[in-house]
């Protein structure tokens, strides 16, 4: 029996586990993460500060911290595991085939060099252009991202440029190629709300004319909400749930999808509605019970901290990583 | 107060580093407070037989030209040296950060001047200075000191300016003004503390540099007078005898030298490290 | 009849001189609203619109350029900055701040920090009495007393922003400014955080003005919720009044790019065509919107609008085409001309 080809994932994260050598002892920022992204999908990944989303995306890109250490897992991309591959392999894949954007668009430009030899360092490295036709096309990519008056915005530095404007040449730069996956961290965080669904519906624009992927990590709830095809929802370095999105929010299993939810501001909603959640984010040093929710969650039984954290399929696409799922 | 020192001992445990130098200070300190006492012989008592004797069991470190025991000199010069350095790298910082301080908070005319007094000193070889200072008021130790604070002013001037700009915005000085403290008391008790931890690690540099500005004075002459015992000056009399021999008189005043100035530039860190609360665990 | 409100800001103003030239930034332009005692307004508007200017202005940790403020019928707006620190009125408006890290001193405990201003401000001297004040601002935030002894560092980000919160209110101020509580927080954190606030409202009948890009928040805490657009006031009303049936059409556009939780409560997008306009010495007879407005008449690039009354309750909105006599014939949007950037290439206006 043959698998069809569309079935195949785009992205295969499975098991990959991240521990950070800090002075306070050993930071296991990941456990067994797994997810998967298809091709042309919108998959988000959504947590709180230290839930590990970001870490995930640095791994499978392989521009992780120094003290950083990948102690197992595998990322497969397109046939190749980019976690065991070299880096030489993986440089051919950064930028062409896998790209990402990053939160702060200032810092994430070099600040001495104009926007556009930026976008051209990209065109030459891989798309092997002449120069002449570089800089035809990098105006091009100033435009689709629409950027009023490319020519005036190719010889500016990235200071001269507004947070918008500088996310929108970032987006350039990663889709120079037509990447098959574009990760998008945190991208519009510190931006204004109206600029922020102006950058979205680009990413989106741009995914659905390419059959592109994305993987949206950020801490909105309701961003993902509107953007993504599926969810991925992430705790103190673990995967607690994930679903198509419309089923996540209508029937969250795992309780801390449902306390996040219960917690995120919603029109029409009073106050009263808006729930807490309980203790904080567990130390990620020392040990750690099988659940890292264990310690606030309401459904807590002995039978929590027996190991191993179990992964159950609730319906088709849908995976929860807990005992008492609702 | 119980808690800085409990910081302290946490600090000086932590790093061998810093554990090793505080033990270095610790000796220093006994050499300076006890040393007049404990030292073999009288450092100014000349001995016309027993001159330039290598170190033997009668005088561990040798004796000098006029017979003077090179290891009593050494322990006595160890005060003397440690209060210029001190007292000089004091008032420069006390002098240097008000005015860098001030300069950097208030901005306009204050700052103005106080950077052209900076960029005057500054556009002078500093030893240079502090030669012509003590030459033009006389070598006295109180001297040597004002001319060593003078020299080190600038910069402590433009750090304090520098880490005040920084801080100048922040949100803990708009609630120090929102809890009805007015601009000078922000100043003091606010902004200028919490520029303290970087200056840390220059003061401790510029203790080490201050004994050695001290000692190339003196070694120059213009320094401290003889008979005074001071190592730049033991170092500079043995300097005429290293050639022919009689490498003792300058090297062990040398050697303390040099330990001291390790001590201090090794405690740089550990001083930042006890005066700063964020170290604290 | 109307008791005299607890802060009434009249045409304020501040302008920031450009240095080296005779221009001027216009951070806040003819400024007006009243909040009365017990109340909670809301500020929106996005980065640049002035809402920080406004803070600094009310909290007088700045002065203003023109315009009056008054608090509880005193001028304090004459009062210049620098001395403002040895008024009675200091203690009656204080602030909350946006990032907890930044607006704790490093130095101070969690006690120290909140002493402080009862220390400055309230003159209490004799330790005993400081420690039960300290204890009972840090009581009513729901800090546990043993973390009083802590730096900031060694408290998370919510423990942080309860210190700046029992700070403010230890002298028991009338009118509290609240400069995006809880932006730098997580969002189950804020959660709590909102919950401290509202519930010391109601206890201490304290006055709030919460300043906000997240509308959703300012929904949950305000009663009234004024909309800003580079220095200006551009509608004002009810917070659900302005919500259901905006009447600016930047605040429409501001509520439809708010993402929703709910597929219900998602409304179609009302695009933005380029850049907001420089607050370097705008025109006074043009619409600050204009150019970037969906809608458009000649009116708008002829006379600044102002506010006027668009519904019962209070509401306001600063927009030419609530003037019935030329909401019906307003300019087809290809006749706008436009401003500093080039059109949108993608056909999305409106």
């Amino acid at each position: 029996m043959t698998v069809p080809a569309a079935a195949v994932p785009l992205l295969s994260v499975e098991d990959l586990s991240v521990e950070f050598q800090t002075r306070d002892g050993v930071v296991r920022a990941l456990e067994d993460v797994a997810f998967t992204v298809a091709r042309g999908e919108t998959v988000g990944l959504v947590g709180e500060s230290g839930s590990g989303k970001s870490v995930s995306a640095l791994a499978i890109l392989g521009i992780l911290h120094p003290a950083a250490r990948i102690t197992s897992g595998r990322a497969v991309f397109g046939g190749l595991d980019l976690i065991a591959a070299s880096e030489t392999q993986r440089e051919e894949y950064r930028g062409r085939e896998l790209s990402m954007i990053f939160q702060n668009p200032r810092t994430a430009l070099n600040p001495i060099r104009t926007v556009g030899r930026q976008i051209e360092d990209v065109l030459v490295r891989h798309a092997n252009l002449g120069r002449a036709r570089v800089r035809a096309r990098a105006l091009e990519l100033l435009a689709q991202v629409q950027i009023a008056d490319p020519a005036r915005a190719w010889g500016a530095y990235p200071f001269e440029l507004s947070g918008g404007m500088c996310q929108r040449v970032m987006i350039a730069l990663a889709v120079a190629c037509s990447p098959a996956l574009l990760i998008a961290d945190e991208p519009t965080t510190g931006l204004d709300v109206t600029t922020q669904a102006a950058i979205l519906e680009l990413i989106e624009d741009l995914a659905r004319r390419s059959q592109m992927a994305t993987v949206l990590i950020t801490h909105d709830l309701a961003l993902v909400g509107e953007r993504c095809d599926r969810i991925v929802v992430m705790h103190a370095g673990h995967v607690v749930e994930t679903a198509p999105t419309l089923e996540l929010f209508r029937a969250p299993r795992h309780p801390y999808t449902a306390r996040l939810i219960a917690s995120t501001p919603r029109a029409g909603a009073r106050l009263a509605d808006l729930a807490p959640i309980p203790g904080g984010v567990p130390d990620l040093r020392g040990v750690l019970p099988p659940c890292r929710y264990r310690l606030r969650c309401e459904r807590a039984a002995p039978a929590c901290d027996e190991p191993p954290l179990p992964r159950q399929q609730i319906a088709r696409g849908h995976l929860v990583a807990c005992r008492f799922p609702s | 107060m119980i808690a800085l020192l409990r910081h302290g001992r946490y600090v000086v445990g932590e790093n061998p580093v810093t554990g090793a130098a505080f033990a270095l200070l610790l000796v220093l300190l006994f050499f300076a407070l006890f040393g007049v006492w404990i030292a073999p012989y009288d450092p100014l008592a000349t001995d016309a037989a027993q001159t330039l004797q290598p170190p033997s069991r009668a005088h561990w470190f040798g004796t000098d030209q006029v017979g003077r025991d090179v290891l009593s000199r050494m322990i006595v010069a160890t005060r003397l040296d440690l209060v210029i350095a001190v007292s000089a790298v004091a008032l420069s910082f006390v002098l240097g950060s008000a005015a860098g301080a001030c300069a950097g908070f208030f901005g306009g005319w204050t700052e103005r001047l106080v950077s052209r007094l900076t960029d005057t000193i500054m556009a002078f070889p500093l030893f240079v200075l502090a030669m012509a200072i003590v030459a033009a008021l006389g070598n006295t130790v109180a001297n040597i000191v004002y001319a060593t604070a003078i020299i080190n002013l600038p910069f402590y001037a433009r750090m304090a300016r520098a880490e005040t700009n920084v801080r100048r915005d922040a949100g803990f000085v708009e609630a120090a003004r929102l809890a009805g403290n007015g601009p000078g008391r922000v100043l003091a008790f606010h902004v200028f503390p919490n520029c303290l931890p970087p200056m840390m690690v220059q003061v401790s540099l510029n203790l080490g540099w201050a004994i050695l500005n001290a000692a190339a004075l003196s070694f120059i002459g213009l320094g401290v007078r003889p008979p005074t015992p001071e190592w730049g000056i033991m170092v500079a009399d043995g300097a005429a005898f290293m050639v022919s021999g009689e490498w003792w008189v300058s090297l062990f005043p040398g050697l303390a030298l040099m330990l001291a100035v390790f001590c201090f530039n090794l405690l740089g860190d550990g001083l930042r490290d006890l005066i700063d609360p964020r170290r604290r665990t | 009849m109307s008791a005299t409100p607890l802060l009434d800001v009249r045409s304020l103003s501040k302008r920031f001189p450009v240095r080296g030239t005779p221009r001027a930034v216009h951070a806040v332009d003819d400024v007006s609203f009243t909040i009365a005692s017990g109340e909670c307004v809301g500020l929106v508007g996005e980065s640049g619109c002035g809402k920080s200017t406004i803070v600094r202005l009310v909290t007088r940790l700045l002065d203003p350029t023109g315009g009056r403020i008054f608090f509880a019928g005193e001028d304090v707006g004459s009062i210049p900055a620098a001395r403002f620190a040895a008024t009675a009125a200091r203690a009656a408006i204080q602030m909350v701040f946006q990032d907890p890290a930044d607006s704790l001193n490093p130095r101070f405990t969690a006690f120290d920090t909140i002493a402080e201003p009862l220390k400055r401000l309230a003159r209490i001297t004799a330790r005993a009495e400081l420690d039960t004040r300290v204890r009972a601002a840090a009581d009513l935030v729901g800090l546990p007393a043993e973390l009083l002894r802590r730096f900031p560092h060694q408290l998370s980000g919510g423990q942080q922003q309860r210190v700046g919160i029992a700070r403010a209110i230890a002298v028991r101020p009338r009118l509290l400014v609240l400069d995006e509580p809880t932006s730098a927080l997580d969002v189950s954190v804020q959660a709590v955080i909102l919950h401290v606030l509202a519930d010391l409202r109601q206890r201490l009948g304290m006055t709030y003005l919460f300043v906000s890009h997240d509308l959703n928040l300012v929904r949950l805490l305000s009663d009234r919720v004024l909309v800003m657009y580079l220095g200006r006031i551009v509608e004002a009303g009810p917070v659900d009044t302005v919500f259901d049936r905006p009447g600016h059409p930047y605040t429409r556009a501001l509520i439809s790019a708010i993402p929703a939780l709910d597929p219900g409560a998602r409304r179609p997008r009302v695009r933005l065509a380029g850049e907001p306009g420089s607050p370097i010495d705008p025109s006074p007879t043009v619409c600050r919107f204009f150019g970037r407005c969906p809608d458009g008449h000649d009116r708008c690039e002829r006379e600044m609008p102002v506010l006027r009354t668009t519904g019962g309750d209070g509401h306001q909105a600063a927009c030419h085409l609530l003037d019935s006599a030329i909401a019906s014939s307003p300019t087809p949007s290809s006749q706008r001309p436009e401003r500093e950037s080039l059109p949108v290439p993608r056909g999305g206006t409106s």
